[in-house]
């Protein structure tokens, strides 16, 4: 059995997701290559063979792959499988996977599997469906496998201890594709990435105004927090989209998820409904957000929250 | 300009699902169905373009079941000018027609209407795959902009903004292209009573999926259909200090 996963990447390093689709990779118990398409995308190449578990790294590095647009992505992948043959495909259920890997199934004349929360044997599979509202498991017959993972999932694989060879290939598809990269618009910040983070603090609609917000922020930095937020709060503008969490936002599952003035709907709880520890303040007592919470604050968040900052 | 949007009958967002008591699916008698949120953000966005004068003709496709003709319907409503149903008694949630499947029968549908652009849903909030649009593209090698929340049609190409998990990204593309429309590209309006009945009378053309030549058979066999695992939520803390308490000390997660 031959495993390939497609690592996310931004040309310098590697995106923490790409070490649990690793973990899920070694579920199939064969052997596991990882590939790093891009553009002056070494540096990425080296950080990669050291992972455990990683026989191979192919290192594909082309600038009209420097963007990773889908298209070219793509047939970079499809020359490689021609060579090499994989079992399975896998690459993160982010934005980077989703966009990417249904081109690919569809090129390989494939049925994906989109986010894969357990590999129950090397042709079965779970997913959650109808917004984490049932879980559903799958048999593919098909010949080869092509999946997605949720990264919340699996844990991630050890970034030591690993020796892989790096092999480059050069990419043979120089075809103008119709689509072009203008610009990519990043929100910086200091705080931990929101996917990964051990501690997020969301808030929702109830915050009422960006200026408000900022009470979350204060909360957050306290506890050395990200930054989450419900599609209502994206919405108003309070914060950027990336900050959205739910069932078409990014799903985390943190030790400790704060959900402030969020209501719980079922969009929202699709997102983060496997933290570990959930509290939610909300001043309606028959929010949703309550019965799914292991702590529960009934009150005004005006007045809970800044006593929450001051006493942690 | 001609624009194509594939659009899917779901099961309301607002309805809380029931899993079959055999594990076989999700229960689908007696409950509302919609048009899938995304598809209809998509419509709304062709009629803008058609609006602003950038799009002359909207047609809307469903795959589905005789009873997939009122969201066609809705979607006239809100500007669209004709509709095909490509007709199956095959499911089209879970286990039955997969996206796969779609967008092969969506690309023989294009390869006839030859539209300039396809706007499509970046998922559908029943199997929630977020496939189609790129399998489409894919297989017609078009260009693709995926999770758009901004399109600007100019000169034979379209800027699009995708949302992306590190921010905002702009493509250039040249048409014709594949889009798929995130949450907040637009906000959809609702149908007029005069043009719920000015609908009524637009074009429906019914087709049979099994009349094109694409195999029907899942790849992906549904096993079960199951529960999520329940939380034990539902304490109440009465203040700050028993909470903080509670999560140093039983939760020991600060
Ligand atoms: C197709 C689709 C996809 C979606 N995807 C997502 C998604 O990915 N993520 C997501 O989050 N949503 C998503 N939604 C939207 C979702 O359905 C809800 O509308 C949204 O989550 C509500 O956000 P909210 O909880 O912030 O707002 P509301 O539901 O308005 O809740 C606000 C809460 O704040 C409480 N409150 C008000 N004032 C105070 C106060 N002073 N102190 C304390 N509490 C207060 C209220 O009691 C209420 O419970 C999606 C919807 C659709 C249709």
């Amino acid at each position: 059995m031959n495993v390939l996963v497609i690592a996310e990447h931004d040309n310098k390093a590697l995106k923490p997701a790409t070490l649990n689709v690793i973990t899920a990779a070694s579920r199939f118990s064969g052997n596991i290559d990882i590939l790093i398409a891009g553009g002056n995308c070494q540096d990425v190449a080296k950080e990669a063979s050291t992972i455990k578990g990683i026989n191979d790294v192919i290192c594909m590095s082309d600038a009209a792959l420097e963007a990773q647009l889908a298209e070219p992505l793509a047939e970079a992948v499809i020359q490689i499988q021609g060579d090499k043959n994989y079992n399975v495909i896998l690459a993160p259920a982010s934005t980077f996977g989703k966009n990417l890997l249904p081109r690919i199934s569809a090129l390989l004349d494939v049925q994906q599997i989109s986010d894969v929360i357990e590999i129950i044997s090397p042709s079965s599979f779970k997913r959650p469906v109808y917004g984490g509202q049932a879980i559903a498991t799958f048999e593919s017959n098909d010949e080869f496998k092509v999946m997605t993972v949720r990264a919340t999932a699996f844990d991630k694989a050890s970034t030591e201890g690993g020796q892989a060879t790096i092999e480059e290939i050069s990419f043979n598809s120089p075809k103008n594709f119709g689509t072009a990269f203008v610009g990519l618009e990043v929100a910086k910040t200091e705080r931990p990435e929101l996917t990964g983070a051990e501690k997020v603090v969301s808030g929702g609609r109830a915050l009422g105004s960006k200026e408000n917000f900022k009470m979350i922020e204060e909360l957050a930095d306290k506890l050395g927090a990200a930054i989450g937020a419900s599609r209502a709060a994206v919405d108003a503008g309070y914060v950027p989209n990336d900050y959205q969490v739910g069932q078409t936002g990014k799903v985390v599952a943190p030790e400790l998820y704060i959900a402030i003035g969020i209501s719980g709907a079922i969009q929202h709880l699709a997102g983060m409904k496997d933290s570990k520890t959930i509290v939610a303040i909300n001043k309606d007592e028959e929010a949703p957000i309550f019965k799914i919470a292991d702590y529960g604050l009934v009150g005004d968040l005006f007045e809970i929250l800044p006593e929450l900052t001051k006493k942690l | 300009m001609k624009i194509l949007v594939p659009v899917k009958r779901v099961v309301d967002y607002n309805v809380k699902i029931r899993i079959k008591s055999d594990q076989s699916g999700v229960e689908d008698s007696n409950v509302k169905m919609s048009l899938n949120p995304f598809d209809e953000i998509a419509i709304e966005e062709a009629v803008r373009l058609k609006e602003a004068g950038k799009a002359s003709e909207i047609i809307v496709v469903t795959i589905g079941p005789e009873k997939a003709q009122d969201i066609l319907r809705t979607a006239m409503a809100m500007g669209a000018d004709r509709g095909v149903l490509v007709s199956t008694d095959l499911k089209i949630d879970l286990g039955g027609i997969e996206p796969l499947m779609v967008a092969k029968c969506l690309k023989a549908l294009i390869e006839n209407e030859k539209p300039d652009m396809v706007i499509m849903g970046k998922q559908a909030i029943d199997d929630d795959s977020n496939q189609t649009g790129q399998m489409l593209s894919a297989l017609l090698g078009w260009p693709q902009a995926t999770f758009a929340s901004n399109i600007e049609i100019d000169n034979g190409q379209a800027n699009v903004t995708r949302e992306v998990d590190g921010g905002l990204e702009t493509l250039k593309v040249a048409l014709p292209a594949v889009v798929t429309t995130d949450l907040r590209l637009n906000e959809p309006r609702y149908a007029s009573l005069p043009n719920i009945m000015k609908a009524k009378k637009k074009p429906l053309d019914n087709k049979q999926l099994s009349d094109f030549n694409i195999k029907l058979t899942p790849r992906l066999k549904l096993v079960s259909v199951e529960e999520p695992p329940k939380r034990e939520g539902g304490e109440i803390v009465s203040n700050v200090d028993e909470l903080l308490d509670k999560l140093k000390n039983e939760a020991k997660v600060i």
